[in-house]
């Protein structure tokens, strides 16, 4: 019986965890990779999963619905969505410092939440959207659709991690980095700034709203609650830093760090009277919030710092290849 | 006439005094410390508990509980400066903003840890309005909060031209290199910025909370308007930023008014979308604000 209950917890937290680490390799695309300061990360998570949802889940009378894709048109649809929409943020302002990105964002957040509560022939506004299929749900029932999901999770994580580290070690990703540490010399050489840090941007949004369609995917019910700013924006930014922004390792490794921390916790005070476990809660989150300053002003390079390629310099055509 | 005015003008230039309080903050630790200030919000919430719980434990009208909320928000904003923020000053600024997320993060749960997550309010029941000629119904909170805010502007704009300190801060905001050259010493025009930032978003804290209720997510929920009206003012532009939180505020309610039909223009639902498109229009058309301030 504990063993059981210990397999679900488990696997629940296999996928939970492999959505903060789709979430946390996307941010390090943006701010790792290049600098660009994300505050809306819930936004963009909130579209790819209500896009998702809404184009795969059953007919529901009320607001708009049947259309019944399969999980990864909705998947595709949600990236391209969540995409679309950092391109426009993006374009606005990327020419602009960091700051003015941030304060974007967070208003994107924000119009995209006002959205989705307000249109209810769409989104079924606060009460929500049910049925949300699982990927393989035709084929596979009961605990064993959970364990098949984690897979499917992980390896979407995989597969990121794979082009994440091919982008990174890239005449793109080197061009990225040399414009986030000096963007006039980057701008110097000949590279176009502003289209590169748009590229990074629109990347990393869409990989976001994967993971929110992936959320849904998984808890098959979506409504507004889901997508909390604390629970997404702060806490993956978190993960980031404390795994090590710009290295892809320590993406994955702050969010499997940060949320096992995070899962632990909750379930060791559950066991709390009611009372004592809404103010465990907020003392968790105070001392996340701790955490972060720790990181930042003690060990900046987080668990995993970042690790320059080697230089790989190509020898005149007479030299023997290495 | 009388209900435009008493449910839109007002209540919009109420709520435009309120992000103008909170907005100089902003606008002035954007100018001087250089990065744009998450915790702001918090900041506000922080002191409107304060004067809440001056007044559960004194029995005051909430605009005498005010010292109390100031004072509550000036001490947050000086140890999180202190613990956080200047620990980072040597580093480019975009830590420090990373530092303000979680400094609004823990702000936030500390005050619900102490102050529980339900909503307050300050006074029980609706406060009679003040009846004009016989036809016009004001509310007297909506004016007490437009005296205030103006008041503070003023008061504020001759701290800034006339007083040593006020002086050296806009020379800071100006020139950093050049001010501490001069002798002026950079810690305190800090300090002064946090005062100032924080005791005027307590102020709007406690005018907000007395308008709906208090609760851990009332500032937050304002930070969005407030950046789009310092960003309206101009970055480092204390006026700037007073006049673009009147501004912002009075295209926010005024947008809800029914102006071509009987409907609203804008659903008030969307109201928080305004700010956001101004926001927007001004990153695009004159990213450096109407009074003209400093480009990041």
């Amino acid at each position: 019986m504990i063993a059981y209950g210990l397999a679900q917890y488990l696997v629940s937290f296999l996928i939970v965890a492999g959505i903060y680490a789709l979430l946390c390799l996307a941010l390090n695309i943006q701010w790792g990779f290049g600098g660009l300061f994300n505050a809306g990360i819930a936004g963009f998570f909130a579209v790819g999963a209500y896009a998702s949802a809404i184009v795969t889940a059953p007919v529901m009378p009320g607001r708009y619905s049947g259309l019944g894709l399969p999980v990864p048109a909705g998947l595709l649809l949600a990236a391209l969505l969540a995409g679309a929409i950092g391109w426009a943020v993006a374009r606005i302002c990327i020419r602009l410092k960091s700051d003015y990105l941030a304060m974007a964002s967070i208003g994107i957040a924000e119009i995209l939440r006002l959205f989705i509560v307000n249109e209810q022939w769409l989104t079924n506004g606060s009460l929500g959207i049910a049925n949300i299929p699982r990927p393989f749900g035709a084929w596979i029932t009961g605990d064993a659709s959970a364990w098949v999901f984690a897979l499917t999770v992980w390896a979407i994580v995989a597969a990121c991690w794979v082009v994440c580290n091919r982008l990174y070690d890239s005449p793109w990703g080197r061009a990225m980095r040399a414009i986030r540490d000096n963007e006039d010399a980057a701008r110097a050489v000949g590279k176009n700034v502003e289209a590169f840090r748009l590229q990074t941007y629109v990347i990393g949004c869409a990989l976001m709203g994967v993971a929110g369609a992936l959320s849904a995917h998984y808890f098959r019910f979506l409504s507004p609650a889901a997508t909390d700013t604390v629970l997404v924006t702060f806490l993956v930014w978190v993960m980031l830093i404390v795994g090590g922004s710009g290295n892809n390792r320590g993406a994955v490794l702050g969010a499997l760090l940060i949320w096992g921390i995070w899962s632990v916790t909750e379930i060791a005070t559950a066991r709390l009277p009611a009372d004592w476990t809404a103010r465990s809660s907020y003392i968790r989150m105070f001392l996340v919030g701790l955490l972060l300053q720790l990181v930042l002003q003690r060990y900046r390079g987080g668990l995993a710092p970042e690790k320059s390629p080697p230089l790989r310099i190509s020898k005149p055509a007479t030299g023997a290849p290495e | 006439m009388s209900a435009f005015i008493t449910l839109y003008l007002i209540p919009a230039l109420a709520l435009g005094a309120i992000y103008a309080m909170g907005a100089v903050g902003i606008s002035m630790i954007f100018g001087i410390l250089r990065f744009s200030h998450f915790a702001h919000g918090d900041v506000m919430t922080l002191g409107a508990y304060g004067a809440l719980s001056a007044v559960w434990a004194f029995g005051l009208h909430p605009l005498a509980a005010l010292p109390f909320g100031i004072a509550l928000a000036v001490a947050a904003a000086l140890l999180a400066d202190r613990a956080f923020y200047r620990p980072l000053r040597k580093l480019p600024t975009i830590y420090a903003v990373i530092a303000s997320f979680g400094v609004a993060l823990m702000l936030r749960s500390a005050m619900q840890l102490v102050w529980g997550p339900q909503n307050q309010q300050f006074v029980d029941g609706v406060a009679a309005p003040l009846v004009l000629f016989g036809w016009l119904r004001l509310s007297l909170l909506h004016l007490e909060a437009m005296m205030i805010s103006v008041s503070c502007a003023v008061a504020l704009h001759f701290f800034l031209t006339r007083s040593r300190t006020g002086r050296s801060m806009r020379a800071v905001a100006d020139d950093p290199d050049l001010a501490s050259m001069a002798g002026l010493e950079p810690e305190r025009v800090i300090r002064w910025t946090w005062i100032i930032g924080a005791a005027l978003a307590a102020t709007a804290g406690v005018l907000a909370g007395m308008d709906t209720q208090v609760h851990g997510n009332l500032g937050w929920n304002l930070l969005l308007a407030m950046f789009a009206s310092a960003l309206l003012g101009g970055i480092g532009k204390p006026m700037g930023a007073v006049a673009g939180g009147f501004i912002i505020g009075l295209a926010e309610e005024l947008s809800t008014y029914p102006w071509l039909s009987a409907e609203p223009l804008v659903s008030p639902s969307y109201k928080s979308g305004v700010a956001f498109a101004i926001m927007v229009a001004v990153l695009i058309i004159r990213p450096q604000g109407i009074m003209k301030g400093s480009l990041l």
